[in-house]
């Protein structure tokens, strides 16, 4: 391994902020939503609708850290990570077309598979939470429409949590880039190997290959 | 920037199917069932389990799981009745028992194929009370202190009408309305009253807890409540 180099700001304040508050509802949610979910679970800890309660508060709460998080200056780096996102460059499609093995793939800050994973996470909490939302407010709406909402919210849950599953999984497999989130940089060496298209338009140095 | 706007397409199209799902997600669910019921019967790794299909979902209507142990169970029979009783677990299954094996269909939607229930005919328990003529109706009560249920007599006199204490070949656990419940069979599940501990004859039918929230009481599967399921 290379010697410690000085690291390179990834994740500022705001965003690693957002991501830690955004985990912590998830995790709320997670938790509870499985007690709710497994019966045998429930009979264990008893006291449903305390953890209906507290499942429902956490969902509802999804929004704000989002909304505290985007407008004006401290969202900056925030908006500008979301317009990163947003972009998929040739390369990026010839990292998916290789499944990530093509060696002459120079990555920008995010690879093409956290940009299908933050789209899809977005999409899933919006998806849970108006599902959710039909499930606990369901008086107005159609019976069908409870159905339908308690089906989309069962197997939404399910993809969600295999998502959650690997994001962790590959976070625990790289403790560098997992560095990024906790303190907000990851050693030199590291976004020259896997993010070189980064690298050089923080550094103004090549990479290398 | 450069690039394909493609993330901020998956996410708008994926949020976009997902939140739309709650409009035709009833249907998706229903061909789900039908599809994966045949498999789940034969499944020997119980993974099928884990899917969100084809499985109970508990619902209780007090705030903690109502919990009492079979030693502890007593079944009023009463009202309009010549001979009202009282009876513990071990009475209850000592009388002439009765196996049912059928599907579970809620109202919400889910559905559980072939589940298997064992208890005593409805029609038994009442008629050892000794109905008077005035009877033409029968009154639940849940120990859960909240959930009551009825039915006309001739509705409880059916032979698939049961006061069922055995679930799938295990005694009926506490999420599941144990130690003995009611199971109606030709009926949405919110008929099958959870946590029996009272029943009573009366003159007419009481709407009951979840026909007070807008159900309807006369709950045939796939001919109220604006719904169209198979029969169980």
């Amino acid at each position: 391994m290379p010697p410690e180099s000085p690291g390179l700001s990834r994740f500022d304040r705001t965003e690693r902020w957002l991501h830690w508050a955004n985990a912590t509802l998830v995790g709320v949610l997670v938790s509870t939503g499985a007690v709710l979910y497994w019966g045998e679970l429930s009979s264990v800890f008893g006291r449903r609708a305390l953890f209906k309660e507290i499942h429902v508060i956490a969902g509802l709460c999804l929004p704000i850290p989002f909304l505290l998080a985007l407008p004006g200056r401290r969202g900056r780096g925030l908006r500008r990570d979301l317009g990163v996102l947003n972009r998929f460059s040739p390369d990026d499609f010839r990292w998916l077309r290789s499944r990530g093995a093509d060696p002459t793939v120079r990555l920008g800050k995010f690879n093409p598979g956290q940009k299908l994973n933050a789209a899809f996470v977005g999409a899933a909490l919006v998806t849970m939470l108006a599902t959710g939302s039909v499930l606990r407010f369901f008086q107005p709406f159609p019976l069908a429409w409870r159905t339908g909402a308690t089906f989309i919210h069962d197997w939404t849950a399910l993809a969600l949590g295999l998502a959650i599953t690997g994001h962790i999984g590959l976070a625990v497999a790289d403790r560098d880039a997992l560095r990024g989130m906790v303190s907000g940089a990851v050693p030199a060496w590291w976004a020259r190997r896997k993010r070189p298209g980064w690298y050089e338009e923080v550094t103004g140095e090549g990479a290398g290959s | 920037m450069d690039g394909a706007p493609v993330g901020r397409r998956v996410f708008l199209g994926l949020a976009a199917f997902g939140v739309s799902g709650i409009v035709w997600g009833s249907k998706a669910a229903g061909l789900m069932e039908r599809l994966l019921a045949p498999v789940a019967v034969k499944d020997g790794t119980g993974l099928l389990g884990l899917l969100p299909t084809g499985r109970f979902r508990i619902y209780s209507v007090v705030g903690s799981l109502p919990d009492r142990a079979p030693s502890d169970w007593r079944l009023d029979v009463g009202g309009l009745a010549g001979a009202p009783y009282t009876i513990g677990y071990d009475e209850l299954l000592a009388m002439p028992a009765v196996e049912l094996t059928k599907d579970f269909q809620c109202v919400t939607g889910w559905r559980v194929p072939q589940v298997r229930w064992k208890g005593v005919r409805l029609a038994d328990v009442i008629a050892r009370a000794a109905p008077q003529p005035q009877a033409t109706a029968v009154s639940f009560e849940s120990f859960d202190g909240a959930y009551t249920e009825s039915l006309t007599l001739e509705q409880a006199r059916r032979d698939d009408v049961i006061v069922a204490y055995e679930l799938d070949g295990k005694p009926i656990s506490s999420a599941h309305g144990g130690p003995v419940r009611l199971y109606v069979a030709p009926m949405y599940g919110y008929k099958s009253l959870k946590w029996l501990q009272r029943i009573t004859l009366d003159a007419a039918p009481r709407p009951g807890y979840w026909e007070h929230q807008g159900y309807d009481v006369n709950a045939w599967i796939g001919r109220s409540n604006g719904r169209s399921d198979e029969p169980a």
